[in-house]
């Protein structure tokens, strides 16, 4: 049993946690749950010495633990995997298993023999059928993730701490992830979950933590909650559900492209677009399901200009022929893409909020042509904090001091700044509380009713269902469904996602 | 989430360089009474003005996640480029042609050939995907060999009286180089912070991805700030060859290095995004005083050049733990 007794943490003036208490229990999953920016992730870290300048208590088996670092707390059996996954990208998966604890031969040298056994025996244990000498870099982030619960087995830890495991993979990865959790649970490990997606909890959980604010709030039987109970309980009040869509025909065409192919990066590989054809139309919000690997992110990436040289086909902004060939040429035709990964393309984690959100705009605060209007863009960000709830208590703060989901509003803020007409979302919710994810999704029925069109991509289908207006669905590369939303079903969306070799 | 108080933290590292500096003169002046007379005191920041100026531009660099480890020697090419026109002009035999420089004129065939070679820097950098530490390592080459090939390796010397006014003169007080300086920097500091393309800088360095999505045309940036970084290494040259009356072919050698020093100990990281030019100026004036210092305390050069790389290491060292807490 692993307990935390009055743990209480600070950065620089902001208590991020105070007095926490908190009872892990082996052989269970323990959901650690509570709205962003509460504590959850500063308190794994306490717990799996990343931080190990605290107030309080840890108290393990039964005896006090003064954690000296990460390395120590493996030592002890206790592993974290980060909310941002922290593999080396340009090593191999087996380099990356054994990174800082390589085994050698009797002569010293790297016994790569070895590692490689062991390490496809991991992968065995986690499902990830790969070869481990695979760099990191060619794997997609659900397959990362397993490296990185392989590389927690390796260490035969007793406690794993997961934040937020499935904020970047599919539901079958889910799955997938799941049984995983099964098994160690049934070995009598101590599993620690975070998580955003309610449902799932239930699935998976045994118990449950609620935080707020730096406290811990609740803790009990997940059998003996309610979703709505948890979420007051999150939130302290209740939580207004997003606003019905009523059902609107959309006449005015914004974007439409035709006949999209993107060859794929490496020469001998396939497209990894196919003749993409669609619409959206003005104040529609249209929502673009697939599974991980559709190409739903190589299609946003190409309508944002990413793609010059390797994509063909047409695209009309305005019923009018544009040439998207860079980011600056579609943010000019009134395009706005929020990214998938903050980390790598969102966010320039140690600069200023501000910063961060004014970036994209600031031809439009100057004065004079050329000197920076601070007090103008102080009132943009002050604006946009309030607007999407960002929790923090200056605009000046650096970006990557904020907890994951109030970093993701961020990157949506610098993009709604740009008062785009076409806004493309690459999962916007990732890592975004529950009602948060609410706000977010009247807003874009707010951004929409004032003439916004919206493609949403999600690996989500409630997400999906409750935001769009229209659904389309990719599978391998294609368009596999159009449809109106009152027609899609999760069944339906499902069928055609998984969409094997359609006849072109 | 409590605010208990607002960030106060953040001037820390400067008034730790600050209190390094004051402790440095403190010693100096200890040791040495002629540390802290009015002239050596100009001495210092005429010597100092030089290093200034190329730091500057190399801050601006090192901020997009760049370096530049050809200054050294465009300083030493624009220097003589200038002396050379201005002392013998243009000859094109071919065509019975003589050109001659006024000193203006010259000043400004030397920096904007500064500019250029930074240009060129950038234009590699960007065209070609080069590292920036081996495009600028190559110039560095190139730009000493042009130095000797347009010098034939002789100093070109005697550039007249009106000329040494750069490097020597007065004005209201104090001398012309420190004015230049002065202005560079205050120039720069307007840039970084008040100005389109400073932050475009800095967000280069935070994060290029996130850069080029976010509309930013990096390359423009990139060669704009080497070309800046080339035009001051040619105000540094034209300093140094106006105050020597003379351009040397092996003048600026190594001045890359003091350059970077002067980066690093302001706070400035090398992977780009963070530091300040404020940082940097500080940062070179820790090692004009320091290079003085030693000079008039009468230390063996050999052992001068340990004390300084030892002086590096320890302020960085201190900036780093500085920024852990
Ligand atoms: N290094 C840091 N410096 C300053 N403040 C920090 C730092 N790390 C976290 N905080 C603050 O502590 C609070 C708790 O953050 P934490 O990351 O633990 O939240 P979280 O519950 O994991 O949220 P999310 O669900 O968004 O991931 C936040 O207000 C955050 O701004
Ligand atoms: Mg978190």
């Amino acid at each position: 049993m692993l307990l935390a007794r009055n743990i209480t943490k600070k950065f620089a003036g902001v208590v991020a946690l105070n007095n926490v208490n908190l009872e892990l229990h082996p052989g269970k999953v323990n959901a650690i749950i509570g709205e962003n920016g509460a504590g959850k992730s500063t308190l794994m870290k306490v717990l799996s010495g990343v931080y190990i300048d605290y107030e309080g208590e840890i108290i393990y088996n039964n005896e006090t633990l003064r954690l000296t670092g990460t390395k120590d707390a493996e030592a002890k059996g206790i592993v974290i995997i980060h909310q941002e996954l922290n593999l080396v990208p340009g090593l191999s998966i087996a380099e990356n298993i054994f990174l800082g604890r390589e085994l050698c031969t009797s002569f010293g040298m790297l016994d790569k023999k070895e590692m490689a056994r062991q390490s496809k025996k991991l992968l065995e244990k986690v499902k990830l059928n790969a070869d481990p000498g695979t760099l990191v870099a060619d794997l997609k982030v659900g397959q990362q993730q397993l490296v990185e619960i392989a590389k927690a087995l390796y260490t035969n830890a007793s406690v794993i701490i997961m934040d937020e495991p499935t904020s970047a993979i599919s539901d079958k990865e889910v799955d997938n992830l799941f049984m995983i959790i099964n098994e160690l649970r049934n070995e009598g490990k101590t599993i620690v979950y975070i998580s955003h997606k309610l449902k799932e909890l239930f699935t998976i959980a045994d118990r449950f933590v609620v935080m707020r604010d730096g406290c811990s709030v609740e803790s009990g039987l997940m059998a003996e909650m309610t979703q709505d109970a948890l979420i007051r309980k999150m939130t302290g009040r209740a939580v207004n559900g997003p606003t019905s869509t009523t059902v609107q025909t959309f006449t005015e065409p914004v974007l439409r492209v035709e006949n999209i192919h993107l060859k794929s990066a490496s020469r001998h590989g396939a497209h990894v677009l196919t003749d993409i054809s669609f619409t959206l139309h003005k104040g529609e919000i249209v929502g673009l399901y697939g599974l991980m690997g559709a190409g739903r992110t190589e299609l946003m990436e190409t309508l944002f200009g990413l793609h010059p040289k390797r994509a063909t086909g047409k695209i009309f902004i305005n019923e009018k022929a544009v040439q998207l060939q860079s980011p600056i040429q579609a943010i000019r035709q009134g395009i706005a893409l929020v990214p998938e990964d903050r980390k790598a393309h969102g966010l320039m984690l140690d600069q200023k909020i501000k910063t961060n959100i004014s970036i994209t705009v600031l031809n439009q605060l100057e004065k004079w042509g050329i000197v920076l209007h601070n007090k103008k863009e102080t009132r943009l960000s002050k604006d946009y904090i309030q607007r999407l709830g960002i929790k923090t208590h200056s605009e000046n703060n650096i970006a990557g001091n904020l907890s994951g989901g109030n970093q993701q509003k961020i990157v949506l803020a610098k993009w709604l700044a740009t008062n785009p007409s076409i806004l493309l979302l690459d999962e916007p919710t990732r890592g975004i509380d529950i009602n948060a994810r609410f706000e977010i999704y009247n807003l874009m029925k707010k951004l929409a009713e004032a003439g916004m069109a919206i493609l949403l991509v999600s690996s989500e289908l409630p997400e999906i269902l409750t935001a769009s207006d229209r659904v389309l669905v990719m599978a391998e590369g294609r368009l596999t469904a159009d449809m109106p939303v009152r027609e899609a079903t999760e069944s339906n969306v499902l069928k055609y996602a998984i969409q094997h070799n359609i006849t072109a | 989430m409590i605010a208990i108080q607002k960030n106060n933290t953040i001037n820390l590292a400067r008034l730790q360089s600050l209190i390094a500096l004051l402790f440095l003169c403190a010693i100096i002046a200890i040791l040495s009474d002629k540390f802290l007379t009015m002239d050596n005191g100009w001495n210092v920041l005429r010597q100092i003005a030089v290093n200034v100026c190329i730091s500057v531009g190399m801050t601006l660099i090192v901020l997009t996640a760049g370096i530049d480890l050809s200054v050294g020697s465009v300083l030493a090419l624009c220097g003589a480029i200038t002396a050379g026109l201005l002392k013998n002009g243009v000859k094109v035999p071919a065509a019975d042609l003589f050109i001659g420089f006024t000193i203006l004129g010259a000043l400004l065939a030397g920096i904007i050939a500064g500019a250029l070679l930074g240009w060129f820097n950038g234009f590699v950098i960007t065209k070609f995907k080069v590292p920036p530490f081996v495009a600028t390592l190559a110039m560095l080459t190139i730009a000493r060999g042009l130095t000797m090939l347009w010098t034939q390796g002789h100093p070109i010397s005697n550039l007249g009286p009106a000329f040494s006014v750069i490097g020597t003169g007065w004005f209201l007080g104090i001398p012309v180089p420190v004015w230049i300086a002065g202005v560079v920097v205050l120039l720069a500091i307007f840039i970084t912070r008040q100005t389109r393309l400073g932050r475009y800088i800095y967000a280069i360095g935070g994060n290029e991805n996130a850069a080029i999505l976010s509309g930013i045309s990096i390359n423009k940036v990139k060669l704009i700030v080497y070309s800046i970084a080339g035009a001051l290494a040619a105000v540094g040259g034209i300093m140094v060859t106006s105050r020597l009356d003379s351009a040397q072919p092996n003048a600026g050698t190594g001045y890359e290095l003091d350059a970077i020093a002067a980066v690093v100990i302001g706070g400035t990281s090398l992977s780009g995004g963070k530091g300040s030019i404020g940082g940097t100026v500080m940062g070179a004036v820790i090692i004009g005083v320091l290079n003085n210092g030693l000079v008039l305390l009468n230390v063996s050069p050999f052992w001068q050049q340990v004390v300084k790389g030892a002086v590096i290491l320890v302020a960085v060292i201190i900036d780093k733990g500085g920024k852990k807490k």
